[in-house]
């Protein structure tokens, strides 16, 4: 067994962490800030902060991850970061060429108590940053939140560089949408696209982390929003977030920085999430759900009434990010299936609240924040078994300790591909997940069956 | 020969040109067109210049990523926030094999305290000495250790101190801890250093007892990636040498504390585990040398030293035995390998030793290593030991503890006489000696340290390599460059490639990489021959 000293009785634990179902601010930030046209993430702190989360992101996406480091030694730990960080801009500007340097802090120089904006300032009015360049900043301490909270620190950095409060108004929306994968970034995209509505989608990593093998190396890839972009994004009509835990702080910023005022969605993965969204844009701009999307909508639900005998009853236990969750819980609750444990590393109370809402009458094991770690969910798991895990890479121990089918969804996926090229969002992500799902779960049936129950057709 | 010689300096000024003045002064100590007739100094183990996309990574990463990475009886606590910790969970690829079901493994756990910001402002002592006690509690493990990552070093938390209260508590549970913060040293270096020190003061000769066998060696510097050290510890046996303990793959807390019963060190990763074999022969006089089991005929004359070193006839006749059958029919797969690769170029960039030691692999199929470097090396590690007197402690390198270590008046003991010492070294016998990369590799090659991504590019676009060997970060970008990449340090999820069969799966693996048809896809027909006359004309209309 590979995770071999995990019992089943739960022992109470205040101040051990095992198998962590989260991890540290500055990657969300790195990822949010890859989301930006012809920026390069800058990661103020020791170069292991930055090597790590560049290798965990080119892990997950098998794609060249950019980014620089203040590469910080003892000396700046003690003097403070300064000096790194007005020498580390000269270098980038010079060699690395970006249009934006988006620079977000880590445990070590925010413990130091560096001050990114006084040091940004001095840089500016140093001459250190050329004419017509940006940089900008995020704090982004890894001792509070999870990933999660970076990615939205990051989005709110983004929105205070650039967004202009404008008296006349751009005919457009914006939308912010979560911690999502490149091709959920493009779905949503294509489905606005579909209802003929203009917008500006940001952070978009699509054409970023996706990047075609061209033979030459795009150094700032075709995708990402553009500064102009960003700038219109405070004379847009509203804005929508998706996902409350990664999109909430970049839209409230919107509203208190250019009175764009917001409304936050569930992150549209399962049908009703997507419905509520579609809906919800158009009753905001008048422009119809074209036949095409009901089309799509409906070869979804069509899936579910074929297969439906499959799915339901079946015990699901996840782990990943808030706003996946609660999304994902919705679907699996529709699909008549029994979310039985659910487990997010990233703290906040709003996260039980929803699940409750969701769960109704159902019961589950729902734990979240400091300790609600994957030894938790294994736990819960050996005591009350399930017919279905869905989450990360790391899931994979405990699906072959315990025999279970696996669906692979959520941050980081490091032994598979598609997460980086299929969406999960939308109605062609709901057929993606139910997919993986039926495949998963069709296939035990099949390993599991006796010879004279095998089944040709089902 | 010059025309090379000319290349290696055109493509230094070339990218020099790019960088700011102070930026570009340093990297020219660091960029060397070899000529091993001379001796040429490069620079290393300084600091990345801030702003350079550098392939290093902490301290921390050296210490409980590299070296007590592979330990699978320890309960590794990372005493910080949550990141450090899960960022080097299970992601370096180090197996391991308990001898049963029932033995302890847990390496596939991550264990941290994940402080928050109430710790940082209050101290994280507390939380600490609670989270040992967890996993005391849960895991009654033999041993317990903790890694310190940037801010704990801030806020003056005294993990040793903590460690010892523990320890002493426990009495059945060794807890010791590493003050490996990222901001330390330049590199991974430091981290390496400090696991040595810790392991050798906490682990090494705790227990006595020798193994049973004849000829007991240890292995250092061999993690275990992609299957090494198990290649490795069956080749050993089959020659009839005892493997008493390997630093770190596939290890145990009892080969540790035993480890300095061994007649001899045998060092595969000169940078990150040197410290420990020149304090083991220093406590208790076991010599050292170093090893190479990367390439066939590596692996065979580092066999054959060991033969000579316990100057066994019986023994050195087993080594041949062993060597004879292991290559069999060697020729026959590496001949067309070889013909599909001779004359190609590679680059390798990686780590403390690969950047030196996989040369040879290439070398055996017939392939140039036109630039190489390392990511955390010494001078020493280029130039050879020899220089060592020369190395100018600097203040990163200073704040790493060295240890004292004197004659154990007990333990200490010659492995050999003086006089059976001269005769081997007469012999040609050489002890804690290293020549480094340079002198191996061929004149006009380009020897880099500490590449910056922007080197790697322009060199890639430079010398066209057929290959180049790096590690995650740089994989994709290299590869969109229509260039494969080699990963050195995961292997890209393959190996073994230590040893005889190893080799040959290196081999195998470079020829695939090199000649797969997929290359020869990049690029739409449309996009390399724009067709401009057409059948019909078909109208768009929008």
């Amino acid at each position: 067994m590979l995770l071999r000293h995990t019992a089943a009785n739960l022992a109470e634990r205040k101040a051990l962490t095992i198998n962590p179902a989260k991890t540290c601010q500055p990657i969300g930030a790195m990822y949010a800030a890859l989301g930006v046209h012809g920026c390069l993430p800058h990661s103020h702190g020791s170069q292991g902060c930055c090597a790590y989360h560049r290798s965990t992101l080119t892990r997950h996406y098998k794609e060249p991850i950019m980014a620089s480091t203040s590469s910080f030694t003892e000396g700046a730990s003690v003097f403070g970061g300064q000096a790194n960080l007005l020498q580390a801009l000269n270098t980038i500007f010079t060699v690395y060429d970006p249009d934006i340097v988006a620079v977000h802090t880590t445990c070590l120089s925010e413990t130091i108590g560096d001050d990114l904006a006084q040091i940004v300032r001095k840089a500016f009015d140093d001459g250190k940053i050329p004419e017509g360049k940006k940089v900008i900043h995020a704090s982004t301490p890894s001792y509070v939140g999870s990933h999660v909270t970076g990615f939205s620190n990051m989005v709110a950095g983004i929105v205070k560089a650039f967004a202009e409060d404008t008296e006349e108004k751009v005919n457009q929306i914006n939308v912010i949408p979560g911690w999502v994968e490149p091709p959920d970034m493009r779905e949503i995209k294509r489905l606005l696209k579909e209802m003929r509505v203009p917008s500006v989608l940001f952070p978009d990593t699509s054409d970023v982390l996706d990047a075609p093998q061209s033979g030459t190396h795009q150094f700032y890839p075709a995708g990402g929003t553009t500064r102009e972009e960003l700038v219109s994004t405070g004379s847009s009509f509203m804005t929508f977030g998706l996902g409350s835990f990664a999109s909430e702080s970049g839209a409230s910023e919107l509203k208190k920085q250019c009175r764009v005022p917001y409304e936050l969605l569930d992150l549209p993965i399962g049908i009703r999430a997507t419905d509520r969204f579609l809906f919800r844009v158009s009753e905001m701009t008048g422009h119809q759900v074209p036949e095409s999307i009901s089309a799509e909508r409906g070869r979804a639900v069509d899936i579910i009434t074929d297969m439906q005998q499959y799915l339901a009853g079946k015990r699901v236990a996840v782990f990943g990010d808030p706003d996946q969750l609660i999304a994902l819980t919705g679907f699996l609750v529709d699909l008549d299936m029994k979310p039985v444990h659910i487990v997010s590393g990233t703290p906040g109370k709003a996260f039980r609240k929803r699940i409750a809402g969701i769960l109704g009458d159902e019961s589950a094991n729902v734990h979240n924040g400091q300790r609600a770690d994957m030894f938790l969910l294994h736990q819960l798991i050996k005591q009350e078994p399930v017919d279905l895990l869905i989450g990360n890479t790391y899931g994979k121990y405990i699906a072959r300790d315990e025999d279970i089918p696996f669906v692979r969804m959520g941050f980081p996926i490091l032994d598979r591909i598609g997460h980086s090229y299929f969406p999960t969002v939308g109605y062609s992500g709901a057929m993606r997940i139910l997919e993986k799902m039926l495949g998963a779960i069709m296939d035990r049936e099949d390993r599991d069956a006796p010879e004279e129950q095998f089944e040709l057709v089902m | 020969m010059q025309k090379e010689l000319n290349g290696g300096n055109a493509f230094t000024e070339e990218v020099l040109a790019k960088y700011p003045p102070k930026v570009a002064r340093k990297r020219r100590k660091a960029m060397v067109v070899n000529n091993p007739d001379l001796s040429q100094e490069i620079q290393a183990n300084v600091r990345t210049i801030p702003g350079i996309i550098t392939q290093r990574g902490c301290t921390y990463a050296g210490c409980k990523g590299v070296v007590l990475g592979p330990t699978r009886d320890i309960v590794n606590i990372t005493h910080g926030p949550i990141g450090c910790g899960f960022y080097s969970w299970l992601t370096r690829r180090n197996q391991t094999m308990p001898a049963t079901e029932k033995d302890s493994n847990y390496m596939t756990y991550c264990f941290s305290t994940d402080m928050q910001d109430s710790n940082i402002v209050f101290g994280g002592e507390k939380l600490l000495r609670q989270a040992i006690q967890e996993a005391y509690d849960i895991f009654h493990p033999r041993a317990i250790a903790i890694f310190s990552t940037c801010p704990v070093g801030l806020i003056g938390d005294d993990i040793h101190a903590v460690a010892k209260e523990m320890k002493e508590k426990f009495g059945d549970c060794n807890v010791f801890g590493f003050s490996c913060e990222g901001y330390k040293g330049v590199s991974q270096s430091a981290g390496h250093h400090i696991a040595n020190n810790q392991l050798f003061r906490h682990l090494v000769g705790n227990d006595d007892t020798p193994p049973e066998g004849d000829f007991v060696v240890n292995l250092l510097g061999e993690y275990n990636i992609g299957g090494d050290a198990f290649v490795l510890e069956a080749l050993l046996e089959r020659c009839g040498i005892t493997l008493n303990a390997t630093f770190s793959g596939n290890s145990t807390v009892s080969q540790f504390e035993r480890s300095h019963t061994a007649d001899l060190n045998m060092i595969m990763c000169h940078r990150s585990i040197n410290y420990v074999a020149e304090m083991m022969e220093e406590k208790f006089g076991i010599p050292w040398i170093k090893v190479n089991f990367i390439g066939v005929e590596a692996t065979a004359k580092s066999l054959r030293k060991i033969g000579e070193y316990f100057g066994d006839e019986k023994l050195k006749a087993r080594i041949e035995e062993v060597i004879a059958e292991e290559t069999e029919g060697f020729e026959e797969i590496i001949t067309p390998i070889r013909g599909r690769n001779e004359g190609k170029l590679a680059m390798l960039f990686v780590g403390g030793s690969r950047a030196h030691h996989y040369q040879d692999l290439f070398r055996e199929i017939g392939m140039k290593t036109v630039a190489a470097g390392y990511e955390f090396a010494h001078r020493d590690d280029y130039e050879g030991r020899e220089v060592l007197p020369d190395i100018r402690i600097d203040a990163d390198s200073r704040n790493i503890e060295e240890l004292k270590v004197e004659a154990d008046p007990e333990r200490y003991r010659p492995r050999k006489s003086a006089e059976d010492l001269a005769v081997l070294r007469e012999q040609g016998f050489r002890f804690k000696d290293y020549d480094g990369m340079m002198p191996e590799m061929e004149a006009g090659s380009m020897v880099i340290d500490d590449i910056s991504h922007f080197e790697m590019e322009k060199a890639i676009e430079y010398f066209r390599p057929s290959i180049f060997c790096a590690g995650i970060k740089e994989k994709y970008a290299v590869q969109k460059m229509g260039v494969p990449l080699k990963q050195l340090h995961s292997y890209d999820y393959g190996g073994p490639y230590a040893g005889f069969s190893g080799a040959i799966n290196f081999y195998r693996e470079i020829d695939r990489m090199i000649n797969s048809r997929v290359w020869q896809l990049i690029g739409a027909p449309w996009e390399k021959n724009p067709s401009l006359r057409a059948a019909y004309h078909t109208h768009t209309e929008d």
